[in-house]
């Protein structure tokens, strides 16, 4: 369950302005029905003093996507166009008294319709039409630009964060490096322009990864040993293993080392015992130690 | 007002009965079954009464052919792992576009970090396997095929006898994810050619933290996670007691009740999704009605989001749940009616109400009542309601 604010709630479940506006003289539609939430935002303006004397909406989408409407038309009614223009999504959210960081992209959406609107109010084009190239996810038809002005209005420094606000990245998100490269620029600029410390800056190199041409350390080679060396060798490591396994009734004799292979009898409790391969593999372990180079430890049976 | 549950195939209350079989397991027979001495033989005796009531359930020949595991998931990963290590020179996968994210979440990973080929089978607009195209998919190089018995959303049952044979006939290997449908329909797993089967405690009014897998007598198996020699050496770690138990006697109970599932609680869902289409225009049921679990509906509201309906029934004081997309925190909305193709114009809008046999008539007549306004305030809220006959969706309902 998220974890709205009862603002949220109360405007979800009672929503104020919500419908259609007969006389709008602008209206902003965004969203999709595919992408799980749409707005269209209707306003009356009045022509001698350019303010917004009526909004209505009407939404498609969740809890969060309809409150978000709502607060955006008590936001807008009443203000100047100018005034309207500089609200941003951030104050939808603080309207709301804060929003899951999951559902930001709502208020974005607002202030998306709220543009879209006063376009269409002025006779202008909103940015919509996506060129060929400038979209950059694909999957919910977020564009760069877009991308850029929730960048700059909301300070965002993460790839999950531009996700969080715009949809952008939250589907297939194989665009994640377009993301990265966008929010890198802008990013760049905003700390040219004393907007944000560069420490807090998105940049790529300093993300920290592993590196793609990183170079394989190799653990030190082996002890160079004769081959009667590493048999003594052996032969002094498992005597220091014995007795612990005495202890529990057991035992265990080298019979043989052919290479890397160390062949050892087990007896007494150790045999058939269901712990018996964890035996074999200690012993193994502590052996490879001792003796600095790859051994396997082969069990024979105790009659051969 | 008393709360309306209708998200049993989320998770069901654990039977008081249940609770009651598991407490003395916590603070009086707390020892540890693999003790040799008598705290731990009291345990022992338990765990093998419940084994023997879980095997009851489901049909099975053999009392351990039960290995028990952590959730329904630890045994959906096992299942598949087991697999690719003992069948050895077959490196494929076979499974479906509706499974839980338990099987394709492991099976996308096996191909991204193994080279696996994983070959994913499609469905219906009822949500219904293309068998046609499983049986294409079968060859010398499958190692195991994994098709869930029963869909969690739609509750679409798939026909896991018929397709465990086909597998067996390529040489394959057959898993199923059961967790829907244990306890909910009977089985008879000694019947079958069912290789391996994972199942879940607390979908079946067992506790949560129980899980098991079902390993038919003479598969190969190869644990996922090792250590002590419990469950025969097939699943390292203490068994767990309380819920072993408690999953053993919530067994017992699914069998005493599977007649009442079967006939009453069908009964209250058919009821429910009838009165809905009568009562609300644009929507429509998806899955197979011919073939599917007794509890579950799966109505599709059209032009309106799931999560806000969730909210206003919650209101109402009533629990179900959505495969809309801002519900799981995902932005897609459900892989499963994504797979059937129902259009994003009532995807987003879809509500599954999941029944358990602790359902009433009282309940179906408070959703029937409470749902009309609820759809009817948020279409008067959605742009798209009032233009709805010019976005005549390609989608034929399967139901109506």
């Amino acid at each position: 369950m998220w974890d709205y604010t009862d603002k949220v709630k109360d405007y979800f479940y009672n929503p104020k302005n919500s419908g259609i506006l007969e006389d709008a003289n602008g209206v902003g539609d965004v969203g999709a029905i595919s992408c799980g939430d749409a707005l269209r935002l209707m306003i009356k303006v009045d022509e001698p003093s350019q303010t917004i004397t009526d909004a209505r909406f009407q939404t498609f989408g969740c809890g969060s996507a309809i409150a978000s409407s709502s607060a955006l038309t008590e936001l807008i009614i009443g203000k100047t166009l100018d005034e309207a223009m500089a609200l941003t999504n951030q104050d939808i959210a603080d309207f709301l008294g804060g929003l899951p960081p999951e559902k930001m992209h709502c208020s974005v959406m607002g202030y998306e319709a709220l543009h879209a609107a006063v376009a269409n109010y002025r006779g202008e084009v909103w940015v919509d039409d996506h060129e060929e190239g400038a979209l950059i996810c694909k999957c919910f038809g977020v564009d760069e630009a877009m991308i850029e002005r929730t960048i700059r209005g909301n300070g965002l420094t993460s790839v999950e964060e531009i996700t969080n606000y715009t949809k952008a990245g939250g589907g297939c998100s194989t665009c994640a490096e377009g993301l990265e490269e966008v929010l890198e620029r802008i990013n760049g600029e905003m700390v040219a322009a004393g907007e944000l410390t560069a420490d807090s800056a998105f940049n790529r190199n300093t993300v920290i990864r592993p590196k793609k041409d990183g170079v394989v350390k190799l653990p030190p080679a082996g002890k160079q040993l004769t081959t009667l060396q590493k048999i003594k060798l052996i032969e002094e490591t498992i005597e220091t293993i014995r007795p612990s396994l005495q202890r529990d009734g057991g035992d265990c004799e080298l019979v043989d080392v052919e290479g890397n292979r160390v062949m050892v009898k087990l007896t007494g409790a150790c045999v058939g015992c269901h712990l018996s391969s964890a035996t074999i593999e200690g012993v193994q372990a502590r052996l490879i130690e001792a003796v600095g180079i790859p051994l396997v430890v082969v069990p024979v049976t105790p009659y051969h | 007002m008393t709360p309306v549950y209708l998200d049993n195939n989320a998770t069901t209350r654990t039977d008081p009965e249940v609770v009651q079989a598991m407490l003395p397991y916590f603070t009086e027979q707390f020892g540890n079954a693999s003790s040799m001495h008598a705290f731990g033989a009291e345990v022992g005796e338990a765990l093998t009464t419940a084994r023997k009531q879980l095997q009851t359930l489901l049909g099975a020949a053999f009392d351990h052919e039960i290995i028990y595991m952590s959730s329904g998931t630890e045994a959906d990963n096992s299942a598949i792992l087991s697999a690719l290590e003992t069948q050895t020179g077959r490196d494929e996968i076979i499974t479906s576009a509706v499974e839980h994210p338990a099987v394709l979440s492991m099976v996308a990973h096996l191909e991204k970090t193994r080279g696996i080929t994983v070959h994913i089978i499609g469905v219906d607009s009822r949500g219904r396997l293309d068998i046609e195209a499983y049986a294409r998919a079968l060859g010398p190089r499958t190692a195991i095929a994994s098709i869930m018995w029963a869909n969690n959303e739609t509750g679409t049952i798939f026909p896991v006898e018929r397709l465990a044979e086909l597998a067996h006939e390529a040489g394959a290997l057959f898993h199923t994810d059961a967790v829907q449908a244990v306890g909910k329909i009977p089985m008879n797993l000694a019947e079958s050619e069912i290789d391996m089967l994972s199942l879940s405690g607390h979908k079946l009014h067992g506790p949560k933290g129980i899980g098991a897998l079902y390993v038919r007598k003479g598969v190969r198996f190869r644990p996922m996670v090792r250590g002590g020699h419990q469950e025969r050496g097939r699943r390292a770690g203490t068994e767990n007691a309380p819920g072993i138990i408690g999953l053993g006697k919530a067994a017992e109970l699914a069998l005493a009740h599977m007649d009442d599932e079967q006939t009453r609680v069908a009964g209250l869902r058919d009821r429910l999704e009838k009165g809905l289409l009568q009562r609300i225009g644009n929507s429509f049921v998806t899955g197979d009605p011919d073939n599917r679990l007794p509890n579950t509906a799966n109505v599709a509201f059209e032009y309106i989001e799931g999560e806000a309906i969730l909210l206003l029934m919650n209101r109402d004081g009533i629990a179900a749940s959505s495969g809309s997309a801002c519900t799981s925190g995902s932005l897609e909305p459900s892989h499963v009616l994504r797979a059937m193709n129902v259009p994003y114009t009532a995807a987003h809008g879809a509500i599954r109400f999941s029944f358990s046999r602790e359902n009433s008539d009282a309940d179906v007549d408070r959703v029937l009542e409470a749902m009309p306004p609820i759809v009817e305030k948020l279409r008067e809220m959605s742009p798209f309601w009032r233009e709805r006959d010019v976005r005549t969706s390609e989608f034929k309902p399967s139901y109506a």
